[in-house]
């Protein structure tokens, strides 16, 4: 099945910024943050089509999946 | 400590102890004390009832890190209510360093003439200006600089100020000559109705601060500056990216109000992201991480050039770009970057400002979208014409002159950079917080989206009211003590850092209170703050978000849906 990776602030360097990507059924998102060689404990914070999900999170065909680090302002 | 006290009705001053009940008491808890026992609620804000505070925190001057924020207190001429409204830059350490605990300013001169004054060790000075009437604060601090040095503190109002617009804004000198602004609530139209147009600082030889316990300061401050710098928030995104980081994360969580408010997320947000704006500064030699004011550790301030790697602006920050960005649907950073340099250098409230734009765009004025009309109007507002002294009044001054019901403000203040509908918890915070929609006054944006504090829902209703009111009394204590409000990341996810903190204040002044004794300064400072305005008339059904937030916002079509009873149940005093 197919889904969004979106990666930002510190997680683009020396990966990208958005991509599709083929990934088997049932995937999770964290099989994801594997595969892309992020240390797990560099995402902070992990959405599924916008919603906070957490990187155990199963991934339905069509999904987009942001991951940030931790990070902050106001 | 001193109190320096100027009369401008007879331009005279004086130099006064400071009374028992304020020795405790920095920052915003001792600007809300002042003008909640000195000032006539009832007062016209621009009238000679009104005063104007300042006021280093309980911690400025010391070693102690992001400890040099200045508080400026008043009755707003925007919401009617108390303000207090809190700015970085160079003037507060001076203040502390004076042994100036507040300087009070009431009284307006009879006559037209202008004045500026001077604060140093023996008092102040006042003398007539004439020579920088009408001038930008760009030109107002370069001028300064020339005339007094480097090492002199500037804070000063724009054409807004001596317009008396309730957007105007009071500008601070950063440590590089730039600018940061007490922005929020017209406080320039308060300093502009009391015919100053700059003070400066000088803290030569003053008397200095004193700590009772040195060595236990020393001790808690290396740990507080450790905790800062350890958390991932304060020691590394910040400092890269600047707080424009946040366009990403809410535009993806669909809380990147867009088009006034039209919808959570926004096609252009990538072109006015953080990490555009970090590539951008960097490819035009700017500087992508400053401080505010000395001492500042983390240094979330940036200076962002033009195509010719020329200074543009600095200080410039999410809500700014989100507001004429998003809000109005521009996705070009060089015009946003313009649009803040001009209110810096107008002196008006950034935030105000692009909510106002949204409402012009609203009523037709000009189209989203339109970048360059932005800042032809800001043009106008400098110059003074009718159109410019409506915009120049805020968005709901503006709504209310095109008869319109869509406008994003609470207490006649701008609604800023995060949807109340699908980033709840700050939503409470806009309704509730005396101050008028004020993200900073109790950021939930911690806990909703970042995920720091812990997590709550940002689109459920459960537990948002409590979040809200443990932030808004624990952000009262922060800013009475005169540090940058994004030492909260670190206070928030550790107990040692927020012991620490609560440590250095303990060995300042000798006292042994614990950190529930001082965030009680935070609600009872609250409780001040709302007796006060409902002394002024406001009433509860001014703690209400605009009708129109019961509209479902794409993506998520959430929909504000507190009732009446859950708001006044956030701050119930
Ligand atoms: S972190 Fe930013 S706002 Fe806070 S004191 Fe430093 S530069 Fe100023």
């Amino acid at each position: 099945m197919n889904v969004t990776i979106k990666l930002f602030a510190q997680l683009r360097e020396g990966r990208f910024g958005v991509e599709n990507s083929e990934v088997p059924e049932q995937s999770r998102v964290k099989d994801v943050v594997q595969s892309l060689n992020i240390p797990s404990d560099h995402v902070k914070i992990c959405l599924v089509n916008g919603k906070d999900t957490g990187t155990d999170h199963v991934m339905q065909n069509g999904d987009t999946v942001s991951l940030f680090p931790a990070v902050g302002g106001a | 400590m001193k109190i320096y006290r100027i009369n401008m009705s007879n331009l005279s001053s004086t130099i006064e102890e400071v009374p028992d009940e304020w020795r405790l008491m920095g920052g915003r808890a001792l600007t809300s004390a002042i003008v909640a026992k000195e000032v006539d609620p009832a007062c016209n804000p621009l009238g000679s009832k009104n005063k104007l505070v300042f006021a280093p925190g309980l911690l400025t001057g010391t070693m102690a890190a992001n400890s040099g924020r200045l508080s400026v207190g008043s009755k707003s001429p925007l919401t009617g209510g108390i303000k207090e409204s809190n700015a970085g830059g160079t003037a507060a350490q001076r203040f502390a360093k004076l042994g100036v605990k507040a300087l009070i300013i009431e009284g307006i001169p009879p006559g037209d003439k202008y004045y500026c004054v001077h604060v140093h060790k023996d008092g102040v000075n006042i003398k007539e200006e004439t020579e920088l009437l009408d001038k930008g604060n760009y030109e107002v601090i370069k001028t300064l600089t020339d005339r007094y040095g480097e090492n002199t503190g500037v804070m000063t109002i724009g054409q807004a100020g001596e317009y008396k617009m309730s957007a105007a804004n009071i500008s601070v000198k950063d440590p590089k000559g730039h600018i940061r602004s007490a922005g929020r609530g017209g406080l320039g139209a308060v300093m502009g109705s009391k015919k100053i147009k700059f003070i400066t600082l000088d803290d030569n030889d003053g008397a200095g601060i004193e700590i009772a316990d040195k060595e236990a300061f020393k001790n808690a401050a290396k740990i507080f500056n450790k905790g800062l710098l350890s958390h991932p928030v304060s020691g590394d995104a910040l400092p890269k990216y600047g707080t424009d980081v946040l366009v990403n994360i809410l535009n993806e969580a669909g809380g990147l109000p867009t088009k006034n408010f039209r919808r959570g997320n926004f096609a252009g947000a990538e072109k006015i992201s953080g990490e555009t704006m970090y590539d951008t500064i960097m490819e035009r030699k700017g500087d992508p991480t400053h401080g505010c004011h000395v001492g500042c550790v983390i240094r979330c301030s940036q200076t962002y050039n033009d195509k010719n790697n020329k200074y543009l602006t600095s200080g410039f920050e999410y809500e700014t770009i989100w507001g004429f960005g998003a809000g109005c649907e521009v996705d070009d950073l060089d015009i946003i970057a313009t649009a803040d340099h001009e209110c810096d250098d107008i002196g008006l409230d950034s935030i105000e400002m692009a909510v106002t734009m949204q409402t012009a765009m609203e009523a037709g004025v000009i189209s989203f979208g339109d970048g360059p009309g932005i800042l032809k109007l800001l043009g106008e507002v400098k110059e003074g014409t009718p159109l410019g002294r409506i915009l120049g009044n805020g968005a709901s001054f503006t709504g209310k002159a095109y008869g319109l019901t869509r406008v994003a403000t609470v207490k006649n203040q701008a609604i800023p950079a995060y949807d109340p509908r699908s980033v709840k918890g700050v939503g409470v915070t806009y309704a509730t917080t005396p101050m008028g929609a004020d993200h900073t006054a109790g950021y939930a944006v911690t806990a909703n989206i970042l995920k720091v504090g812990g997590f709550v829902d940002p689109l459920q209703k459960e537990g948002q009211i409590e979040l809200s009111r443990n932030l808004q009394v624990a952000t009262t204590f922060i800013d009475s003590c005169g540090l940058c409000i994004f030492v909260a990341f670190a206070v928030l996810d550790s107990g040692d850092v927020a012991q620490a903190m609560v440590d250095m204040v303990n060995a300042q002044y000798g006292t042994k209170s614990s950190i529930g004794d001082w965030f009680e300064l935070g609600r009872t400072t609250l409780q001040t703050e709302k007796e006060f305005n409902r002394a002024a008339g406001l009433t509860s059904k001014d703690d209400r978000l605009p009708e129109f937030f019961s509209e479902e916002v794409p993506p998520h079509n959430a929909i504000w849906d507190f009732t009446n009873q859950e708001l006044d149940s956030v701050l119930p005093f």
